[in-house]
């Protein structure tokens, strides 16, 4: 029981730092420019089938760079001449292009790369076991991405906190038209935060690609998730996504773990009543309940507390 | 302005306006019978129904987007548990004996999506805008999911089977035919068309449109607009609930498929790219998306990428949609100055053509590379491996691109100017 808390705890934490890797960039994003980037989980995608492709032609270490660099680059590219073109019909259209977007990216990825999951492999230098507990080897991989996580989340700390640059995108958070008056390129600085952000996401995905399932519908199934983490977390702020990514992480790694079910604890309904709604309830384990957790999680912040956790503002 | 605009151009369509109104219904009527006369096919009669269906849906959804302006990714949700009420129901029928004909069970369809909506609603509509679509987008998630758990209510991965011919006959028709199935199906699309028509007249209605427009205002007058948008949201939910409904009785199957996102976001293709201004908008869409989707498939592997390029063109060209797109032509017509822009139209077609054909060709070369099988356009085969497709895919996507720029700007300035013309001839734009 130790040993799966310990492991489970690990693996959460490390999902959750992934989580924010990319939901940071979305709440930037959004806070900033009023749009909910939907594509997000695309470029994350693209991050992963990018990396693949880079890896194999120029290895693990150049595509850990250039991957992210060419996603930040179409993220710009899509905020210079879509959503700056869109955005004279409001946040409703800018929303719908990037829908539109993620569903082209998907069928785009798919077209070249196929549907099914690919070889995409742990680098040789990082393929060994870094400790063992428990008689559990936890893969020296796993540590990288936590550590590459933390070295992104450290850095993006001391660039909002400390940099000029930071200072600039913190005002623009609240108060986006004040700092246009102040005289600073707006339009500049949206489309630098639009390409930080998905190269954020497409770093994600490289380093998550080997560890998870490089297939391509993963933007689907991460997508809807990060969108539960904003909400989570309260729209807007970057330590609610924080701490939304990590309990989000948490609890579902968590629940993929325990096997458990009311059957288990109370014991069996009577057979004789037959198969009902309740039965499935009763026989259904936490494992199987994992997916909808995050989505349990939402509608339950949205009855006690509206604006998420740490939200201050309605939108 | 624009106030002032709609109440003179309806002032001078009134006194005819009986007639014509009337006779636009009559007439949709009209081809909803005949159709089935004229493609009598099988394949045909089921491509009319599964229009229908999109239809009813469309204009469920519009309910949400074009009257409300909620914009929800997880619509499917009350078509989808419409769809596994109305399977229940006739299960239900058939087991109890209950005298229920078919044609009355979308009827319980709709109860099944109204109840959903019901419960739910009251918690999602608090916030509108981009809160709402990601709430929706979560629920929409969240029953998707649930419907693989609760199995003996969902049924699981293979979904609850029906037999809508078990049912008690109705006027000495079985619905066994697809034929019967079909009127079935137009019948209820009429009812829900005109009965949603006239909800956007009602009092209701209107306010749902000043809440989409300005809920600050709404709320000065003495409204609750959180109210008026979980009203709208339940009408919606029940109209989507009588779509799953038809499309229960069309396939005599419900699964979780229904409630997915994929539904969610056909629906959301169709409303758009059919326009949400206007009432006949979501029709034009979801015939255009069922159509497109029921042909593209037969075609090209990559139909899904042209319905997100379509509507990324629309997003960003025409918020407006088809309907808008048509719309915008009407007081050019009335003033009698459309003559003046089509002969710019003409000279923007090739362009436009082409770089459409540069496009097709790019992403089925990219799409057949591996599989070799050629690339049939209008009569003419590519090979996707040879580099004389790349090229003629290159020449036709950039020069097209910068001719049709071109000729586009030339359709704006003529447009401009007869639009201008038709402003001073007391046509407003």
């Amino acid at each position: 029981m130790l040993e799966l808390i310990v492991i489970s705890t690990l693996n959460g934490v490390l999902f959750g730092m992934l989580l924010f890797l990319l939901s940071s960039g979305l709440t930037v994003i959004f806070s900033m420019m009023g749009v909910l980037n939907f594509a997000h989980a695309s470029f994350y995608m693209l991050g992963a089938f990018f990396g693949f492709q880079l890896t194999k032609w120029i290895g693990f270490w150049p595509a850990l760079v250039l991957a992210p660099l060419l996603v930040g680059a179409i993220g710009m590219a899509v905020e210079r001449y879509g959503l700056r073109n869109t955005h004279k019909h409001g946040h409703v259209a800018e929303l719908l292009l990037t829908f539109g977007l993620a569903f082209a990216i998907e069928e785009i990825v798919s077209m070249i790369w196929g549907k099914s999951p690919l070889d995409y492999r742990v680098p040789a230098l990082l393929d060994f076991p870094a400790f063992t507990i428990f008689s559990t080897n936890y893969p020296a991989y796993k540590i990288f991405m936590l550590a590459v996580s933390v070295i992104i989340f450290v850095a993006l700390l001391i660039v909002l906190k400390r940099t000029r640059v930071g200072l600039i995108v913190q005002a623009a958070l609240t108060h986006p038209h004040m700092v246009g008056h102040l005289g600073h390129n707006v339009g500049r600085v949206f489309m630098a935060v639009f390409g930080v952000g998905s190269a954020l996401a497409a770093l994600a995905g490289v380093i998550a690609g080997p560890a998870l399932v490089t297939q391509s519908d993963m933007a689907a199934s991460l997508g809807p998730i990060l969108f539960v983490v904003i909400v989570f977390g309260g729209l807007g702020s970057l330590p609610g996504a924080f701490i939304a990514s990590l309990v989000i992480g948490l609890v579902q790694t968590f629940a993929v773990a325990l096997d458990g079910s009311l059957a288990s604890a109370f014991g069996p309904l009577d057979p004789s009543s037959g198969p009902s709604v309740l039965t499935d309830v009763w026989n259904v384990t936490i494992a199987q309940v994992a997916p909808i957790v995050p989505y349990v999680l939402l509608v339950l912040i949205l009855i006690v507390r509206p604006m998420g956790l740490m939200g201050t503002r309605e939108t | 302005m624009t106030t002032a605009a709609t109440s003179t151009s309806k002032m001078a369509a009134e006194p005819a306006g009986g007639l014509r109104f009337y006779g636009v219904w009559l007439l949709g009527i009209l081809v909803l019978i005949v159709l089935p006369m004229i493609f009598s096919s099988g394949g045909s009669l089921t491509s009319f129904s599964l229009i229908g269906i999109a239809i009813v849906f469309a204009l469920s959804y519009n309910i949400l987007l074009g009257q409300t302006g909620l914009l929800s990714f997880g619509h499917a949700v009350h078509y989808g548990l419409g769809g596994f009420a109305a399977c229940h129901m006739m299960n239900a029928v058939v087991s109890h004996g209950w005298p229920i004909p078919l044609p009355f069970i979308p009827l319980f369809g709709g109860l099944g999506g109204l109840a959903f909506a019901v419960i739910i609603g009251w918690v999602m509509t608090k916030r509108a805008g981009t809160v709402f679509a990601m709430i929706s987008l979560g629920i929409g998630e969240l029953v998707a999911s649930s419907s693989l758990i609760l199995r003996s209510v969902f049924g699981g991965e293979s979904g609850i089977t029906t037999d809508r011919t078990a049912l008690p006959k109705m006027l000495g028709w079985s619905f066994g035919p697809q034929l019967q199935v079909y009127y079935l199906i137009a019948f209820w699309l009429v009812l829900s068309a005109i009965a949603m028509y006239a909800l956007t007249r009602t009092p209701l209605g209107r306010i749902c449109n000043a809440v989409r427009d300005n809920p600050e205002r709404v709320q000065f007058i003495g409204y609750d607009p959180h109210v008026v948008r979980y009203i709208a949201f339940c009408f919606a939910g029940f109209f989507a609930g009588i779509a799953g409904g038809l499309a229960a009785i069309n396939f005599e199957i419900a699964n979780s498929a229904y409630l997915g996102a994929i539904q969610s976001g056909l629906v959301l293709f169709s409303t758009f790219i059919g326009g949400t201004a206007f009432f006949f908008g979501p029709i034009l869409g979801a015939i255009l998306v069922t159509y497109l989707q029921l042909g593209l498939t037969n075609l090209t592997t990559a139909w899904q990428l042209y319905f997100g390029i379509i509507f990324i063109g629309i997003v960003m060209y025409s918020p407006g949609g088809i309907a808008g797109l048509l719309m915008m032509h009407r007081p050019l017509i009335r003033a009698g100055t459309l003559w003046t822009v089509i002969p710019s139209y003409l000279v923007a077609v090739v362009p436009t053509v082409a770089l459409a054909c540069g496009v097709i060709l790019a992403i089925e070369t990219v799409a057949r590379f591996s599989g070799g099988d050629p690339i049939n356009l209008f009569g003419i085969a590519f090979i996707a491996t040879s580099p004389v497709t790349w090229l003629t895919a290159a020449i036709l996507v950039v020069g097209g691109f910068f001719v049709a720029r071109l000729a586009w700007r030339r359709i704006a300035e003529a447009w401009d100017k007869a639009a201008t013309v038709a402003r001073d001839r007391g046509y407003l734009a």
